[in-house]
């Protein structure tokens, strides 16, 4: 996902406190936005800190939320790095949530975009360093020499001309934090070279307690007094029950209330057995809503009519040059459609959150990759202001996207309300598919105009599709774009190849169906479509696909992750009864910097079954600064994985507005026998880190329709690859 | 609702449930041992795994009336310090992202040491398949298990 990039500017305010007896407490500013600065009552209202203990430990405070891509390990880092703290006496905290802790870009405390370390990049650095400076300037004084005379070496100040050294820890059981903070400049920063934490792998903080059991989620939490509760949602969004069967549900050994909310019906109960054993009785009669008729397979039809009508106009999302004019002037002009399927994100741990209604307020559990905005619609739905929640932020089962929204947070809260006692809300596996938020479907064609040289002079992408940005961010935020989709346009822009004039529309398709941001974003449908035609042109060029897109990539970066992946793949190597596909792909926007990956799959078919076999898959990323090189190969890896099931298996259909799909037995993942051998190389570049955490998730689909395409002269157009698609294809 | 005992990673305690609930939700809701994980209550993704008398098995699919006379053993009760050869290998191998599921993928993965120490990796894919990871840890699941059957 990505958000709007907004320019933060440095917080002129600066606070310090020292910490009652518990040595030195340092809060920095993180440089946020101004809003970041709004003050709250109470010391968790402070910005970002580090503590340092008497003892030498060191306490930070994590303004991100692990789901899986260690940011709890690899963003205190950045912090211990400029601190030049002993890393193995650091531990670390996730912070509350609290203004202070937004993120800079997105100036809401949020995890999407794979921005997490990218954005707190430089406020990280900062609030590390400034740190450092508070124990120089109280070393120095203490020994009353010029702060120039000393330096730091992990968790100690020196002063080598007398041979004197204070560790942290001795530093923090006398001084305090000056009443102004000092000012780090940029300058004042470590040189990149001199890194010794980033760039160097570390332990994740969090594994040891991952293979133990002890690891807490959401749905792991136990408080005083809990009852149960599930909240079964109508299967059309906008709908609701007209009636449902109370009394039989009631009836259930161990259930204490069932409840007409406007969207769904509320089960509570003494024990989660029970609380499921009705939920199974369930009978209800739903209102009708605007998507009660939505069939997906009438919709596609009628969305690949929509591109290819030339009448139809899309919101413009991307325009450079005049394509129109360019499109007027070319010899040729080649077409192709291709079409994707709803995705369900499956996160491994369902909807769960622990709501309990104090006297004055309320306290929440809650994992959540938006925690600003669960706890204002928790507050809201509660009826207290937000500052009266106290909200647990819980590291997440999964996330992927989907934990952008919050409604599992309101339907707790309204159980909790409903109920009167402390509610631990569960959701089945069932109705989190059931209620799934999808990456929308997508009918799409893409134009490229030639001239008679073959050379591409213009292009246009369509793309008929639901909308992500209403329904997660609200239809203000849609009208403030101008109704550009960004979630859906993602990856459109194509600012590495060389194309001169490009045009990007989006058809709205408004299915009443429930939509989110999936891993990957937009870029993970129309990625497959840009690198399909990219092979086509290659194909009608009569050039080998590598070779084509080394010359029509006019960006280094990019033509360096081809040039890379193909020599892992050993790209000219022919292989008996199978082939190789290869895909460029990127992710970011033109403010943050692109990352960049180039895949390679090689995969062999069978003809009879439709059966695709991925063998291998070679990925070379160009992150920028890799922090944490270990665990980037983890991300990409993951990634692969992730995107090979949008491109096998994984496709959610609707019938009379409902998801058909019920669980992993009719919406299959990848298992451990699909996995193909993964490759990964890393490229360093640059000195900022880039995103990481979705990046190859585009390059897989389009790799191996490319794969199949050269082992068998036909294109795979529908993803995912199903057998009996790969048989329709083939034929 | 009946008081039944179950044997629990080495102690025995008594229960008051229906006979036909789940032992996923005796383990983690009354007796709050968490690390066995919900995933699916359908026995189709492996996060619930336990061993029942040293055998791996879907603790959603499994019910207490089947468990009299039975040991059940958790992740909590794998090794007393968690320093399973597994548990070591997993962390060597760093191979938890979002850890839901790994608590089964390592029960699963302990059965299969104990039949079979120096497995295959078809074996072990063979073995390891009706657990699912969403974050794709796959790779570094396998390389954890070569690990812990090459060091034990």
């Amino acid at each position: 996902m990505h958000d709007r990039i907004v320019t933060s500017k440095r917080s002129p305010s600066r606070r310090a406190v020292l910490a009652g007896g518990a040595g030195l407490t340092l809060s920095f500013s993180l440089g946020l936005a101004p809003q970041a600065t709004r003050a709250q009552a109470g010391p968790v209202a402070l910005n970002a800190f580090i503590r340092i203990a008497p003892d030498g430990a060191v306490t930070v405070v994590s303004p991100a939320i692990e789901m899986g891509q260690a940011v709890n390990t690899s963003l205190p880092l950045i912090m211990a790095e400029e601190l030049d703290a002993d890393w193995s006496k650091v531990s670390v905290e996730t912070a509350p949530v609290a203004d202070v802790y937004n993120h800079p870009i997105l100036r809401t405390q949020m995890v999407v975009g794979s921005l997490t370390l990218r954005g707190y990049w430089m406020a990280a650095r900062t609030a590390g360093a400034q740190a450092r400076q508070v124990l120089v300037d109280a070393a120095a004084a203490r020994w009353n020499v010029p702060v120039a005379e000393v330096k730091t070496e992990p968790g100690a100040v020196v002063h080598a001309a007398s041979g004197r050294k204070l560790a942290y820890g001795e530093i923090a059981a006398f001084a305090k934090a000056p009443e102004k903070l000092p000012e780090i400049k940029p300058e004042q920063l470590k040189p990149v070279a001199q890194f010794r934490l980033i760039g160097k792998d570390v332990p994740r903080i969090d594994v040891e307690a991952k293979t133990t059991g002890k690891a807490q989620y959401a749905i792991d939490v136990r408080v005083p007094g809990m009852v149960y509760g599930t909240l079964a949602r109508a299967p059309v969004r906008g709908s609701g029950p007209a009636s449902f069967n109370r009394d039989a549900l009631k009836a259930v050994p161990g259930i204490i209330d069932a409840v007409a909310f406007d969207h769904g019906v509320g089960i509570i109960g003494n024990s989660v057995e029970a609380v499921f054993e009705a939920r199974n009785k369930l009978d209800a009669q739903w209102r009708d809503a605007p998507g009660s008729k939505t069939d997906s397979s009438a919709a596609m039809q009628a969305a690949l009519e929509h591109v290819r009508d030339p009448k139809s106009q899309g919101v413009v999302g991307r325009s450079v040059g005049d394509a129109a004019a360019a499109f007027a002037s070319a010899a040729k002009v080649h077409a192709s459609e291709f079409t994707t399927d709803y995705v369900y994100h499956a996160q491994m741990e369902p909807h769960a959150c622990v709501a309990s209604l104090t006297t004055d307020g309320l306290e929440i559990w809650c994992g959540t990759q938006w925690p600003t905005r669960a706890r204002d619609d928790a507050a809201k739905t509660a009826g207290v202001a937000p500052d009266k929640v106290k909200f647990h932020l819980v590291q997440m089962g999964g996330g992927f996207g989907r934990r952008a929204h919050v409604e599992y947070a309101v339907d707790a809260v309204l159980l909790a309300k409903a109920a009167g006692k402390p509610v631990k809300m569960i959701q089945s596996r069932e109705d989190d598919i059931a209620a799934g938020r999808l990456r929308p479907m997508t009918a799409q064609r893409i134009e490229v105009g030639l001239d008679p040289a073959g050379k591409v002079l213009a292009w246009r992408h369509r793309i008929a599709a639901d909308t992500v940005v209403p329904y997660l961010y609200g239809q203000p935020r849609m009208e403030a774009q101008k109704g550009v989709d960004h979630i859906v346009m993602a990856g459109t822009e194509m600012p590495h190849y060389d194309i001169p004039n490009l045009v990007a529309d989006h058809i709205y398709e408004e299915r009443g169906v429930r939509t989110a941001a999936w891993r990957g974003i937009g870029a993970g449908h129309n990625n497959f479509a840009i690198e399909s035609v990219i092979d086509e042109l290659a194909q009608m060029a009569g050039k080998d696909p590598v070779e084509y897109r080394l010359a029509l990539l006019k960006d280094p970066r990019a033509r360096k992750v081809i040039e890379r992946v193909a020599e892992m793949a050993d790209w000219k190597r022919k292989r008996e009864g199978r082939a190789l596909g290869i895909a460029f792909a990127k992710l970011g926007l033109p403010p943050v910097g692109f990352s960049l990956a180039g895949t390679v799959a090689e995969v062999s078919v069978d003809v009879k079954s439709g059966g695709i076999k991925v063998h291998n898959l070679w990925c070379a990323v160009d992150v920028g600064l890799p922090v944490q090189p270990g665990n980037i190969a983890a991300q990409i890896e993951g990634s692969l994985i992730y995107s090979l099931g949008s491109a096998l298996k994984e496709r959610v259909t609707i019938k009379n507005g409902a998801v058909e799909q019920q669980n992993f037995h009719d919406y299959e993942l990848i298992r451990m026998s699909d996995v193909p051998q993964l490759h990964v190389d890393i490229i360093t570049s640059g000195d900022i880190p880039l995103p990481v955490g979705e990046l190859s998730i585009s390059g897989t689909i389009p790799s191996i329709s490319n794969a199949i395409f050269t082992l068998t002269g036909k294109r795979l157009r529908h993803a995912p690859f199903t057998p009996d698609r790969v048989k329709a294809g083939l034929a | 609702m009946a008081s039944m005992d179950v044997s629990i990673n080495g102690q025995t305690v008594r229960v008051d449930v229906q006979p036909d609930t789940p032992l996923l939700w005796v383990v983690r809701e009354h007796l709050g041992l968490t690390g066995t994980k919900f995933g699916c209550g359908a026995g189709l993704c492996g996060a619930c795994t336990v061993h029942v008398d040293g055998v791996a098995v879907r603790s959603c699919q499994t019910q207490m009336s089947s468990l009299s006379g039975k040991k059940v053993t958790t992740i909590e009760g794998l090794s007393p310090g968690g320093l399973h050869p597994l548990q070591k290998a997993w962390i060597a191998e760093q191979t938890p992202q979002c850890g839901f599921c790994q608590s089964g993928q390592i029960m699963q993965a302990a059965t299969l040491l104990t039949q079979t120490p120096k497995p295959t990796r078809e074996q072990i894919v063979e073995h390891m398949d009706g657990n699912l990871c969403r974050c794709g840890t796959y790779p570094r699941i396998v390389r954890a298990i070569e690990r812990a059957a090459r060091e034990g």
